[in-house]
């Protein structure tokens, strides 16, 4: 077996620019998409208390995932000091496990708010909010002519969406390897989901891979402090 | 046997195979029951055989059957296994047989069950066969812990415990009985040699040239061919599943002769490999080509010689494979070794002279693990409310737990309970609550039932489906099912690589969800993938004979000469170790340089250090480009000069094999280490803290279940003390990192590093300098990969189409 040397660790995340409908968006390797024209950040899928609700069922998962996916929300979001902070859907695992007695995340969130107009779209998992929370709530909004909403709609609508959980394998000399990753293409822009105990379905499934058909559809790999580009129809 | 059963003694029975130690440990028990009085109602179990393997209890169960109804014997005989059917199962539950033939997983089944106490009132002997293979595992450690139940449901069974000859008998003694009784030790009794004739062994003398690299054998197949037209029955034994598929492939590519050869491995259909059995045992078959399926207690048939393809990897396997050969006591075994490469000749002579000293591997020394504990923890809570003090005097009653803390124990039990995190979130949803006398009772049913679902210490490697199928404009199609490869194995592959798989060469394409996308690949020779090599690493009493051997040219008269002329040259060249040096060369070759060190410490010990070493050089300024490590070297390459570097700071390599590196740099790289995280599976799946999938679940379970490398990452951030991640290091430790090892060896080797400044390779580099390039990089620079990957992608997309 054959060991790489290590990649060096540098400090600051690169964001990689790209393009929708004529919006310059910025994607950091975070798994957020930034608006600078209107100063919108947005983010998908936090689930958060998912393991809440693991446990509930009996496997007792970590009750960390909750606070910690709030934090790198907040880290993130100091970073680009938004003036709007989008939340697309599923922001709550489950609606019946929720954050009534994690006091510190309703602190986080109620920060959030502080720091920027809360939104938070309505999501599968979470078609109402399950707390009395700051924000509004909205099945869907409008950015410069893209839908932000939950979930992809084949209505000819330009959309940023979250729900399916993209995730990308490349076949690399260490082995396959798996990352979260943002999909785009002319139509859409497909949000990694953001929650730390959240998995993903692979791009090629039909699942995703059928509403990105246009040859030139592109991923975005989240790797530690940049995304990697990979066309989609050269990963299997 | 009988007299220890008429003085109630529990005892080991050291026999080697073939000398019917299986009878011996029944045959008290036949006597017993034959003179016992005709009871009133249903009675219990008289006696308990527990067997690794299915298909050995029912083989135990047809030898048993036959005598007892000849003589017309009023005992009854039942096996119970998976395969049991569910209403034979409940029968036995109610109306117990007077013997039941079964596995260590069914045991804890039926201790979880309410009418537990009642089917053990009567146990007189507990029999455990092939104990040397079950004691130092997982399924040992749940083994002895319920046996730790069964002694205190029936303190008048004594245990029986049948194994082949052991480097070190008195752990298996104590693994028997009681550790809190007035004598911790199990008698022990010894089976004289079976044989006065000393087996055959031999190393093929091949006359075609010996590899310098890689495990085909493929130089061999003639000569091993010819070996099978000059037997009754030859068993082939390779080390992997994939090996076997090669070797059957190519041994049926020259069957000129239309000799019966079969395969026998666990990735084959049940069917199938009972079809091979019971064609062994109908002499109907010239060979069989085999893994180590076929390596514990079943005799099939009448074989009479034994090849093994590729190095043994210890002295204690290559005697069990021996043992298959001839189970009649008059005759001499035979087994002719094939070494694959230049090195395993080597480690095949080492073998033979263990072998004939009768020489075993000693078992590496392990604690119980905790992740079995919690699982037997929620069963025993299950079964009927107890005391947590007085669990806690069972369990260490145990021999693998006998040094169990009661700290451990405790948040062993409070994992089991709610997860045991610091952060007290889930006393609502927690699976054992405590009654008022502070006895723990499980919360629920619907616990109880996902405990027995969750029963056994055998984690499944994930399957992929594997189906023909290729490109089609651009996208994967994929068609017929041809069967199911381990998910890692998949994970090694790039498309183009080339495989063999239910005795085809095929072509992976890719990979499309769990399903692996493959085409026939006509006339292409297929690349067996490095860990074909061997799934056991080298063992350290082989290790220590192969480092003595190079040691002493006086011995290099039995090796072929080829081996013999090759030593000589790296003697001339360079220099050979004495027996516990470490040898370290150094030698610049075209534009890099390289460090190759022979520390013959197994490939798991190699890997890990090579993660290590490749940080430390890197914190030289070595920059190194990245490492190779077999079961016998390790080589580093790298753009820095050592030489130089040494040149400088004399003690730079001293240093560098420093044993600080366990320290460090070792927490640092287990942090993203995906070992570290396969090991996390393993723990996390036994302890109950995901769910295990069950065929036919996947659909769902895509959905549902939860990527444990995530679970580890949250957790290991927040909680790195957690009792969880403290099994998954300890298996770690002993598994897939040799930590042990490693460890051992930089001990070893302080003050004795012997360092050869080269102009140009040494003989001795050539093989695993071979092996570069061929492996697949591996490692958890994860991210510079896909940055190389994603680049050449993203290059191929851009070039202009009239390029194409």
């Amino acid at each position: 077996m054959i060991g790489q040397a290590l990649a060096r660790r540098s400090a600051a995340p690169t964001c990689t620019p790209c393009t929708l409908a004529g919006a310059d968006l910025l994607l950091h390797p975070a798994g957020v998409a930034f608006h600078g024209g209107t100063g919108t950040l947005v983010v998908a899928d936090l689930h958060l208390e998912k393991a809440t609700a693991f446990a509930a069922r009996g496997q007792m998962l970590p009750p960390y995932e909750t606070l910690e996916s709030l934090r790198r929300l907040t880290r993130v979001t100091q970073e680009f000091l938004p003036r709007r902070l989008v939340l697309l859907g599923d922001s709550f695992h489950s609606r019946h496990h929720v954050l009534a007695e994690n006091s510190a995340a309703i602190g986080l969130i109620e920060g959030l708010a502080r720091a920027a107009e809360l939104n938070w779209i309505a999501g599968n998992h979470d078609p109402e909010l399950p707390l009395d929370l700051p924000g509004r709530c909205a099945p869907e909004m409008m950015l410069e002519g893209i839908t932000l909403r939950h979930a992809p709609v084949a209505d000819g609508a330009t959309e940023m969406v979250g729900h399916l959980h993209p995730v990308a394998s490349l076949a690399t000399r260490a082995g396959r390897q798996r990352r979260k990753c943002f999909v785009l293409s002319g139509q859409r822009l497909l949000m990694p989901a953001f929650g730390a105990l959240t998995g993903g379905i692979g791009v090629t499934d039909p699942l995703i891979a059928r509403w990105f058909e246009e040859p030139d559809a592109r991923a975005f790999l989240l790797c530690r402090d940049r995304l990697q580009t990979v066309p989609l129809a050269a990963l299997t | 046997m009988l007299a220890k059963a008429e003085a109630r003694r529990s005892a080991l029975l050291i026999a080697p195979t073939g000398a019917g130690k299986t009878l011996a440990g029944f045959l008290p028990s036949l006597i017993d029951l034959t003179q016992r009085k005709p009871g009133i109602g249903p009675r219990g179990v008289h006696t308990l055989y527990i067997s690794p393997l299915k298909a050995l209890a029912v083989d135990i169960s047809r030898n048993l059957e036959a005598p007892i109804a000849e003589m017309t014997l009023p005992i009854r005989v039942e096996t119970r296994t998976g395969d049991t059917p569910g209403a034979r199962r409940q029968r036995q539950m109610r109306s117990p047989p007077d013997i039941l033939l079964t596995t260590p997983e069914q045991v804890a089944l039926i201790l979880a069950h309410s009418e537990a106490r009642r089917f053990f009132s009567d146990l007189r002997t507990i029999v455990i066969d092939e104990l040397h293979a079950i004691a130092p595992s997982k399924r040992g450690d749940l083994l002895a812990l319920d046996l730790a139940r069964v002694r205190k449901l029936a303190p008048e069974a004594i245990s029986f415990g049948l194994s082949a000859t052991v480097a070190e008998p008195d752990d298996l003694r104590r693994w028997l009985v009681d550790q809190h009784a007035p004598v911790t030790r199990a008698d022990l009794v010894e089976a004289p040699a079976a044989s006065a004739a000393r087996p055959d062994l031999s190393i093929l003398e091949t006359a075609e040239r010996l590899p310098w690299s890689g495990h085909s054998a493929r130089h061999a197949m003639n000569e091993i061919y010819a070996e099978i037209g000059l037997h009754k029955l030859s068993l082939v034994f390779v080390n992997t599943r994939m090996q076997a598929e090669w070797v059957f492939q190519m041994l049926w590519e020259i069957n000129e002769e239309g000799r019966r050869i079969a395969l026998h491995h666990g990735s084959l259909d049940v069917g199938q490999r009972r079809k091979v059995e019971a064609a062994m045992a109908a002499g109907a078959l010239d060979a069989v080509v085999c893994t180590s399926t076929l390596d514990l207690g079943i005799d099939w048939g009448d074989v009479d010689l034994v090849v093994n393809v590729g190095a043994p990897k210890g002295a204690s396997r290559l005697l069990q494979r021996i043992g298959r050969a001839n189970h009649r006591l008059d005759q001499p075994s035979k087994a002719l070794l094939v070494p694959s490469n230049r090195f395993e000749v080597l480690e095949c002579r080492a073998a033979i002279d263990a072998a004939y000293a009768g020489e075993q591997d000693a078992v590496t020394k392990r604690d119980g693990a905790l992740d079995v504990l919690a699982q037997h923890v929620l069963g025993m809570v299950t079964a009927e409310p107890i005391h947590p003090d007085d669990l806690f005097t069972e369990v260490t009653s145990a021999a693998p737990f006998a040094s169990l803390g009661r700290e451990d124990f405790d948040r062993v039990l409070a994992f089991a309970t709610d997860g045991g995190y610091a952060l007290k979130a889930y006393d609502r949803f927690a699976k054992i609550k405590a009654d008022k006398d502070g006895r723990l009772r499980i919360a629920n049913a619907r616990i109880a039932q996902a405990y027995r679902m969750n029963i056994g210490t055998i984690v499944e490697a994930t399957m992929l489906k594997v189906h023909l199928g290729g490109a089609k404009s651009g996208a994967l199609r994929y068609g017929r099912l041809l069967g199911e490869i381990e998910e890692y194995f998949a994970e090694g592959l790039t498309p183009g690589d080339t495989f063999v798989f239910a005795g085809e060469v095929l072509k992976f394409e890719g990979l499309l969800e769990d399903r692996v996308v493959a085409s026939r690949a006509t006339g292409r020779d297929p690349m067996i993938p490095s860990y074909a090599g061997g799934k056991f690493p080298l063992s350290t009493h082989l290790a220590r004979r192969v480092r003595s051997m190079l040691a002493t040219p006086s011995d290099w008269k039995h090796l072929p000469e080829q081996v013999a002329e090759w030593l000589g040259l790296q003697r001339d060249k360079s220099g050979l170790p004495e027996r516990d040096d470490l040898l370290i060369e150094t030698f610049p070759r075209s534009g890099r340089h390289y460090l190759v060190a022979y520390p013959f410490e197994g490939r798991l010990a190699h890997q890990t250090l090579g993660m290590l070493l490749t940080r430390r050089l890197e914190r030289a300024g070595l920059k190194p480009l990245g490492f190779v490590a077999n079961d016998y070297a390790i080589a580093v390459w790298m753009l820095g000069d050592p030489q130089l570097k040494l040149t400088r700071e004399p003690r730079f390599l001293i240093d560098l094999f420093d044993a600080d590196m366990l320290g460090d740099d070792l927490e640092d790289w287990l942090a993203e280490s995906a070992l570290m995280k396969r090991s996390f599976r393993h723990c996390a799946v036994i302890a109950g803290l995901i769910e295990r999938r069950f065929p036919g679940m996947e659909k769902k379970a895509r959905a549902v279940t939860i990527s444990t490398d995530l679970i580890y990452d949250v957790l290991r951030r927040h909680e790195p003390d957690h009792i969880l991640l403290k099994a998954a290091r300890a298996d770690a430790a002993t598994g897939l990192m040799d930590l042990r090892r490693l460890s051992d060896l930089l001990m070893r080797i302080r003050g004795r590093i012997v360092h050869h400044s080269l102009e140009r390779v040494s003989p001795l580099a050539v093989p695993i300098l071979l092996e570069i390039g061929r492996e697949p990089v591996y490692g958890e620079a994860g991210d510079a990969m896909i940055a190389e990957e994603a680049e050449r992608l993203m290059q191929e997309a851009c070039e202009p189409m009239g390029s194409l």
